[in-house]
Formats: C-alpha cells, structure tokens, sequence
C-alpha cells in the first residue's frame, strides 16, 4: 500500500513510523536552509519566523521518536521513507523563497506543507487494510490537521503584505 | 542492508560544507547542492574519494558547499582541468559543475572535446539561459527574443542546444533534469557517475533574479515519455524535436572511455622548474 505512486511504501508500522518521522525530519532541515537563506540576505525577520518553524517541526520529530517505541525510526527511516519524484510532503518549497519574503509568505509555505501531509496521512488511513496502521495514522491525521489550525493562528497575527512587497529601491539588476 | 548498516552508511549531510550558499531565495541551484549531496550519499563513496571541479559562475560556487575535494578553476576551463585530474587518478569520482555561460560559450571547445574524449568523468550543466553572477547578459542558450536593456530586441540568435551537441560530439550518457526534482535528479546523477564514459546531464535551474519567468518551468517539464535509448540516431532525432522539457535518461551509449595507462611522470618535476628559473 502507498499513499502516492512516488511515497514509500507503508507495509507495517514501522514503516509509518519512519515515514512519519522523516517528514518531519526533512522539515527541521528545510526550515534551517531558508533561515540560512534570509541570514546571508538580511532579511533577520523571517530568520527568526524559520527558526521558529524549524524547532516546531524538531519537537514534532522527537515526538514521533518517542511514538515509535523500540522501533530505530532513524535506520528506518534511512532505508526505506523515500520519494522517488518531488519531495517528502512538509519540505517547504525553495523555489518559492525570495529575498524579501515576509512573514506571511514564510506561514503560506509552512501552510502548504502542513496541508500535504495532511492529505498524505488521510490517504494512508482511507487506503490500508491494516487496523494498526490505520489507527496510528488516524492520530497522525489529527496531529497534522492541529498543525494546519496552528498556522492559521499564526496568519492572523501576520496579515498579508501589500501587493509591494517585493519592490527593492536597490534592485539586483544594477546594469539595466 | 542491516539496521545497524543503515546507521553506519553515509547520509546527504555528511557531503554538505560548513559554507553557506550566496545563491539568491529561489535559485534552483540549492536544489542541485541537494541533488549532489543525495547522489553522493546513495553511491556511498567516501567524500575523500569525489573531486567537484567547476569554472565560473553561480552554479560553479558548489564546489564550495560541498565536503568532498573540490577545484573552483577558470573560467569554461572546468573540464580541461577535470580530464586531467581524472587521467591521473582514474580512481576517484570526478563531477564537473557549470553554467550554461561557463559550460557552453566560454568552455564550448572544451565540452565539444570532453565528448569526443569520452573520459569516465560527470558533467553537470546548470542551465538558466542567463549569465546570472555578471547580472543578466544572454548566454548561449537564452531565447532569441529576450529583449532586455543588455540585449535590445532580443540576440536573434538561434539558442544552442546542448544535448544534440554533447550526443554528436561522442557523450556515452546524456540526460536532463530540473533542480525542482531534486530525488529525480539524485537518481540520474548516481547513474550517471556509475556509467562509464562521459555522461552529460543538463539541469534546468531557474534564475529567479534575472529571468522570474522561469519559475514557471515547473510546470513545463514532464518526464520523457519514450525509454532510454542507446542507438544515438534514435536519440539525435528525438532530442531535435523535443520541447526542452522533457526529463529523464534521454541516451545511454556503449563507447569504451579513454583511459590512458596511468604510469610514473616521464618528466621530474623539478626540470620543469630548472626552465622557469630567474
């Protein structure tokens, strides 16, 4: 059973466990790659806003750990939660980053990447037969479905920027 | 592969450099840096044993980001210096890193000749049809009709395309990805370094600075729906009519590579230096 023809494959619980556990994983390293990103570009706002997601998403991590018993979720992990084309459901797209992102634009990210493993766990808990893996996945989907709630609380404290956003009085293109 | 193998074996972090990148937010080369450091932790070589080599440019920084051995060379002489080394020492992974400026304009008779010489060596071209460091000129890939303050009215030069170029120059492997598809991309770049003889792979990288308009390759490139093929006039016609965004292995040769016998240096060192004495 998959959840999508490029997710690993999900065949007992450990599986999910790993899974689970390199989503978030992948998501601890994606977060510190954009803060590095807006450290070397000076944007020390949104450094602090991926920092933040970042610790989020490691407490997630350990959680999954804990979850996972006597289970080596990170050998696991190692060996079998691949993705054959795009990438792990809460790696936050760098191709949508941009120097002078706001926070707003940083919570969309965190939002769309929620969102997918939303949809990623329910698919898992609406395709197995395994009563196991179904229950452990149904508390994945409530997990994630309370991290999509927290993002949106977070929006409301950072509304969206004015269409300008990204105007720069000193652009990069300096020879034009 | 055991569980205690699996936390034994080498992981994508383990290829990363303490550097942090300059790449602009959205510049599709961190995906590259991504797919390089996966590659290399798949193929399990130590990093000692990989050499990263590139000219100038953007995308010839990565030599920087990566902790394997690297050489960040002149300008388009990327695989000049890349020939030699792996000459000499056949036993390591040799990766060349370019741009589409550095690779195809200023390094053109270099890859030309890289081809033909079918070296067992990796070349990778990060492909944004922009000069993108030196802000925005056009390189040889960049459309006809670009029209910008640097190229009024657009070049109306015909775009080269590199991946007839490499197959009719002699390269044993040509393929193409884009940095969007990062595990796609580790993938062809473990086959690649695996294939013996000079494998060609062209990453569509998006230039976000200079040509925003190719954030919308995402949604342009598709896998090649026709299989890896090894007969090239196969390949030279499907990739003559190819949109350019076709995605995957797109030719697998079967050329033996050159490999000359690797012996002591019939010259001492030190009577090369005697000439350059003052």
């Amino acid at each position: 059973m998959s959840a999508a023809s490029n997710a690993p494959e999900v065949k007992n619980l450990a599986d999910l466990f790993a899974v689970a556990y390199q989503i978030e994983a992948d998501a601890v390293d994606r977060y510190n790659l954009l803060a590095d990103q807006m450290e070397t570009h000076n944007n020390l706002e949104l450094v602090a806003v991926f920092r933040d997601l970042s610790r989020a998403e490691a407490i997630h991590r350990d959680e999954i750990r804990r979850l996972a018993g006597n289970v080596d979720v990170v050998a696991h992990a190692r060996r079998m939660a691949k993705w054959s084309r795009g990438e792990s459901p809460e790696e936050a797209s760098l191709a949508d980053a941009h120097y002078l992102m706001t926070p707003w634009h940083a919570l969309q990210l965190a939002l769309a990447g929620e969102q997918r493993a939303l949809a990623f766990f329910k698919s898992i808990v609406e395709t197995t037969n395994d009563a196991e893996i179904k229950k452990a996945a149904d508390e994945l989907v409530e997990e994630e479905a309370e991290h999509v709630n927290l993002v949106h609380r977070l929006l409301r404290k950072y509304p969206r920027p004015a269409d300008t956003w990204s105007s720069d009085p000193d652009p990069p293109i300096s020879q034009e | 592969m055991s569980v205690v193998d699996m936390r034994l074996a080498r992981k994508p972090a383990d290829y990363k450099s303490d550097i942090k990148p300059v790449w602009c937010p959205g510049c599709g080369d961190y995906h590259v840096l991504l797919s390089f450091t996966r590659a290399f932790a798949e193929l399990g070589v130590p990093p000692e044993n990989i050499v990263v080599v590139s000219g100038i440019g953007c995308s010839s920084r990565i030599p920087a980001y990566t902790n394997c051995y690297g050489f960040h060379g002149v300008h388009g002489r990327s695989l000049a210096l890349a020939a030699g080394l792996k000459v000499m020492r056949p036993e390591l992974k040799v990766v060349v890193a370019s741009g589409d400026g550095d690779g195809y304009s200023i390094g053109g008779n270099h890859f030309l000749h890289a081809c033909r010489r079918n070296i067992d060596m990796t070349y990778v071209v990060m492909d944004n049809h922009i000069y993108g460091m030196t802000k925005g000129q056009p390189s040889p890939t960049t459309e006809p009709e670009f029209d910008t303050a640097l190229s009024p009215g657009g070049t109306g030069l015909r775009p080269f395309h590199p991946l007839v170029i490499a197959l009719a120059s002699g390269a044993n492997f040509v393929a193409r990805c884009f940095s969007g598809e990062p595990n796609e991309t580790a993938s062809i770049l473990v086959e690649a370094i695996n294939h013996p003889g000079f494998s060609f792979i062209e990453i569509l990288s998006p230039c976000v600075t200079f040509r925003p308009d190719e954030r919308e390759w995402k949604n342009l490139v598709h896998p090649a729906s026709v299989a890896t093929t090894n007969d090239p006039a196969k390949a030279a016609r499907r990739l003559m009519t190819d949109d350019g965004f076709n995605t995957g292995i797109l030719y697998r040769g079967e050329r033996k590579p050159y490999q000359p016998p690797v012996g002591r240096p019939q010259v001492d060192v030190s009577e090369l230096e005697r000439d350059f004495e003052l």
